[in-house]
């Protein structure tokens, strides 16, 4: 047992020796992880600001003067033109200076005083469709708002419902807090997978994987002696991001530390499972960063951090079923913005555990079976 | 064109190399002069890193020298490198072939690089396809060729566009010795109907005695140039042949000659020691040569060209070996197998390997007994590495049994396993991490630590002179040096058995000398051998050798009963490698005839 324990030590020094002696190895695992993390909390978002507009006004009322001083005065909205006449929609639209037009027709305010209904036409570039609903969904909310007073200073009743919203665990609604959370999860993914794709690959392309193969290790401990180091670097690259998230960008961690960090062991093993099987696949590191890219990018866009996973259709609901970055963001984002316990999570926790038992043995297995 | 002027004209070229991790100058090349005569081959020989890739590499105008001018075909390189390229044909040691290509698309590619007509194709296609017997594998993947029609295709490649001057950068190396044959048979047959201007590198001596001239470079300098003749005078009265006496044996007789200082060269030639020898008559032997000698009887003969060439770089090494001694110098004579027959340790029985519906080994059977050297020879493509890696563990069996080092591979390989060392053919050791950091990992690995790890380190390293090196990265060791790295990391357990994939493949003769020296001892101390090679001398060194051919069983036995095998010529046996060509050669024309009846 000792002898085991000592032999598997021993593998494990060496592979993690592999990954960090190298100079640019250890830049390229630090390095890219902090300065994407950071790029992505500034850049990546979906909340608008200063959101370019045109205005055509036909009446130039009172009251059409009041909803546009409304428009500017949110912040949300920056105009960029004041337009004369219908023909200058599309040149503002087609060259993309305004994502939005908003067009008061000429006898606004004489409908409006006669107590008929008064249309506003807003014009959407709806090219990025996500942008445009934004867009649109905030202009309703000022004009809601514009009815409400219009109503309630002309001694009309005002409107028998109103919604109130409040945004729970993300109180401002910022995209940052989604997205830096599910990141911790989502790029700690891809580097373990590349890390652990490459490093079979690399052995077998320079013969050592064979000079490995004809010591007394098995085949198991061939392969816990290349998961656990890289479990281990995986589970740094995810402390490098959750600092990036809670000390630079202030998201406040409501869960527990010690229930995230079981769940990201878990998370990063299943995923060493996954690249360990594509390395023991590969011929060659070239074939080996293909099959990882291949899979890194439907994990990423199928894990339900951009898109929900309940509006995809139906099959490929069951194909992200063995995904597991869809069950890391999950468990990441619930502990960290929602508080929960690891019980809770037990169907995620359960997934992933499957994944890492198939995947791991199968490439043990692969070490020895792969034909040549 | 004048025939008079010399095809290639080297005065004073120097080149120096910057190292990236000393940022010391390493002289490459160092006032290097001499000439190659048009329609004629010239080989450039030497130790390796005496700079004959660079002087090929320069002469191609592949980069530029420092020092001294190169004409190439009366062209300047360094003034107009692509005139000069437009006229010859460069085969580097590893040629660019494409894989993935078949062999016709590979030509075709070759000839549209170099702009050859289309209209000349046909016939220029045919003819090297004839020279290269190519012809049936024009739709077959270049990358699924055997080594040697490998180096076929490339030289075909390079010939496509008919160069007046070929330069070609160790093309046998890693070639079995049948196809090595027909490589020769090609370039000679280049030079004596087109007049083409051969340079040629090579570690193998038999192939520059083929040259018109022979030039020998060492650590960058020319040591000599001249006829094979000429070369070979130097060891003029130097040759002999030893013949141990009844009860000692050719390994012991020459590992003793071997470390005997006034001796030159001693290898294990025809069930004799052929042996060089410095200053001493040893025809008429004085005290100290009499007791290495123990009785064995001594006749002169003519020299080698390798006999000269070892002579000649005695002259400036001076008999000066890198390695310990391995401290069995003082074997004692005739105490052969004095107990009862050796165990058996490896035991193949009816062991069939198939890939697919490729039959790679076929029912094969042999044994090897503890402390034998055992060589597995073979063309490309016979089924050695196949056998090899299955001996090793590396592959199971289809059918079949085997045992290695008491254990049935089906059932215990891990065991199996811990006794027994590997070396491959390639460097296969971690690049990045240094030679201590390399023989902890392999030791522990084997379940050595602490003191025991500590000990066996200590020896290993200094038996082979690395214990200086032992905070030096493996990948920034010198090829010599990496070969004892994989020795020494193979040999810390103290295996039982001794695995080596064409350990010598590329080196010089002075460093496979001291391999095979390192060898023999651990033979004598009881370690069994089993080695693959493609220099068909080195199989003198084995106890036993068998040869393989299309994955069957041709010949086993000593190296004595393989050449009386092949049958006598001239009344004599023939060398190894003319016994081996002639053996696999008549196995083929037996299949030929299967087929064709």
């Amino acid at each position: 047992m000792r002898d085991t324990l000592y032999r598997l030590l021993n593998i494990c020094r060496k592979e993690l020796l592999v990954i960090l002696k190298d100079p640019a190895n250890r830049l390229v695992l630090v390095l890219p992880t902090i300065v994407q993390s950071l790029i992505f909390g500034y850049a990546a978002t979906f909340d608008l600001r200063a959101v370019p507009y045109a205005l055509l006004d036909q009446d130039g009322g009172q009251a059409a003067t009041e909803l546009i001083a409304r428009v500017d005065g949110t912040g949300f909205f920056e105009r960029v033109a004041t337009l004369h006449s219908e023909a200058g929609f599309a040149p503002v639209i087609d060259t993309q200076r305004a994502l939005m037009i908003l067009h008061i027709g000429p006898r606004f305010e004489q409908r409006l005083r006669a107590g008929g209904p008064a249309p506003v036409q807003v014009i959407v570039d709806a090219r990025n469709s996500n942008t445009a609903a934004s867009a649109a969904a905030h202009f309703a909310g000022i004009v809601a708002a514009f009815n409400q007073d219009w109503l309630a200073r002309h001694g009309a009743a005002g409107p028998a419902l109103t919604i109130e919203t409040r945004a729970w665990f993300n109180p401002n609604l910022e995209t940052r807090w989604h997205m830096l959370t599910a990141l911790i999860a989502g790029l700690s993914m891809i580097q373990t997978l590349l890390l652990t794709a490459l490093s079979v690959a690399r052995e077998r392309e320079q013969g050592t994987f064979d000079q490995l193969l004809v010591t007394p290790y098995r085949p198991f401990e061939i392969m816990v002696g290349k998961a656990l180091p890289s479990i281990f670097v995986g589970l740094v690259q995810a402390s490098l991001i959750l600092m990036v998230a809670t000390l630079w960008f202030g998201i406040p961690l409501v869960g527990s530390l010690i229930a995230l960090y079981a769940g990201l062991i878990l998370f990063t093993t299943a995923c060493v499972g996954i690249g360990l099987s594509i390395s023991a696949l590969s011929a060659s590191m070239q074939q080996a960063m293909l099959y990882t890219f291949m899979l890194a990018m439907p994990f990423m866009l199928l894990s339900g951090l951009a898109t929900p996973i309940k509006n995809m259709p139906e099959a490929m609901q069951w194909f992200t079923a063995a995904n597991p970055l869809r069950y890391g963001i999950d468990i990441v984002q619930r502990i960290y913005l929602e508080g929960v316990g690891l019980g809770t999570l037990a169907g995620d926790i359960a997934a992933l555990a499957v994944i890492a038992a198939l995947t791991l043995p199968l490439a043990a297995w692969l070490f020895r079976h792969r034909l040549a | 064109m004048n025939a008079q002027a010399p095809a290639l004209a080297a005065r004073g070229v120097g080149k120096r190399f910057v190292d990236r991790q000393t940022r010391a100058a390493v002289v490459a090349l160092d006032a290097v002069s001499f000439e190659a005569a048009h329609g004629e081959l010239t080989a450039l020989v030497g130790p390796d890193g005496a700079g004959k890739t660079t002087f090929l590499r320069l002469a191609a105008g592949l980069m530029g020298a420092e020092a001294g001018t190169l004409q190439v075909l009366g062209i300047d390189v360094a003034r107009d490198p692509q005139a000069v390229q437009n006229r010859i044909g460069y085969m580097p040691q590893r040629f660019g072939l494409y894989e993935d290509l078949t062999v016709q698309e590979n030509l075709d590619l070759y000839a549209d690089l170099h702009g050859v007509p289309a209209a000349t194709r046909r016939d220029r296609y045919a003819r090297l396809m004839e020279m290269s017997a190519l012809g049936p594998f024009t739709a077959r993947l270049a990358g699924k060729l055997s080594g040697g029609m490998k180096q076929k295709l490339g030289l075909a490649c390079t010939l496509v566009a008919e160069p007046e001057l070929l330069l070609l950068d160790e093309p046998t190396v890693g070639v079995d010795p049948l196809s090595r044959h027909e490589l020769w048979e090609i370039l000679l047959g280049l030079v004596a109907e087109r007049r083409t201007t051969v340079l040629v590198s090579t570690a193998y001596l038999d192939e520059a005695a083929r040259c018109a001239q022979v030039v020998l470079l060492h650590q960058g300098r020319v040591l000599r140039q001249g006829t094979p003749q000429d070369i070979r005078s130097e060891a003029e009265g130097l040759s002999f042949t030893a013949v141990p006496a009844t009860g000692d044996s050719v390994r012991r007789l020459q590992a003793r000659l071997f470390d005997d200082p006034p001796t030159i060269d001693a290898v294990p030639r025809g069930g004799a020691v052929h042996l060089v020898r410095r200053d001493v008559r040893p025809d008429n032997p004085d005290a100290a040569l009499q007791a290495v000698l123990a009785g064995a009887r001594i006749e002169a003969v003519a020299p080698s060209l390798e006999d000269g060439f070892m002579v000649l770089l005695d002259a400036v090494v001076g008999g000066e070996r890198t390695t310990a001694a391995p401290g069995v110098a003082d074997l004692p004579a005739g105490s052969v197998s004095a107990a009862a027959e050796p165990p058996t340790v490896i035991e193949v029985r009816d062991v069939v390997r198939r890939f697919g519906d490729f039959t790679a080994v076929d029912r094969t059977t042999f044994s090897v007994r503890r402390g034998e050297i055992f060589g597995l020879l073979g063309p490309n493509g016979a089924g050695k590495t196949t056998t090899f890696r299955m001996l090793c563990g590396l592959l199971p069996a289809s059918s079949g049994f085997l045992r290695v080092a008491g254990h049935d591979l089906r059932h215990a390989r891990a065991q199996a396993r811990g006794k027994i060392g590997y070396v491959s053919q390639k460097f296969a050791l971690y690049a990045s991490l240094t030679v201590d950091e390399n023989l902890d990992f392999f030791g522990g690995a084997y379940g050595l630590r602490g003191t025991r790890l500590r000990m066996r380190r200590e020896a290993v390293t200094t038996r082979f002179g690395l214990g200086e090196r032992g905070a030096t990265r493996a990948g920034e060791l010198p090829g010599g040096y990496r070969q004892r790295l994989a020795m020494a990391a193979a040999l810390l357990h103290e295996p039982e058995i001794l695995f080596l994939d064409e350990p010598t493949s590329g080196a010089d003769p002075p460093a496979r000398r001291e391999f095979w020296r390192h060898i023999t001892t651990l033979a004598e101390s009881g370690t069994t051998i089993v080695v693959t090679t493609h220099f068909m001398e080195e199989a003198e060194y084995c106890d036993r050798v068998l040869i393989q051919e299309a994955g069957r069983v041709l010949a086993v036995g000593t190296p004595l009963e393989i050449r009386r095998q092949a049958g006598e010529r001239d009344g004599r046996p023939p060398d190894m490698e003319q016994a081996f060509t002639a053996i696999v050669a008549q196995a083929r024309a037996a299949a030929g005839d299967r087929v064709a009846a």
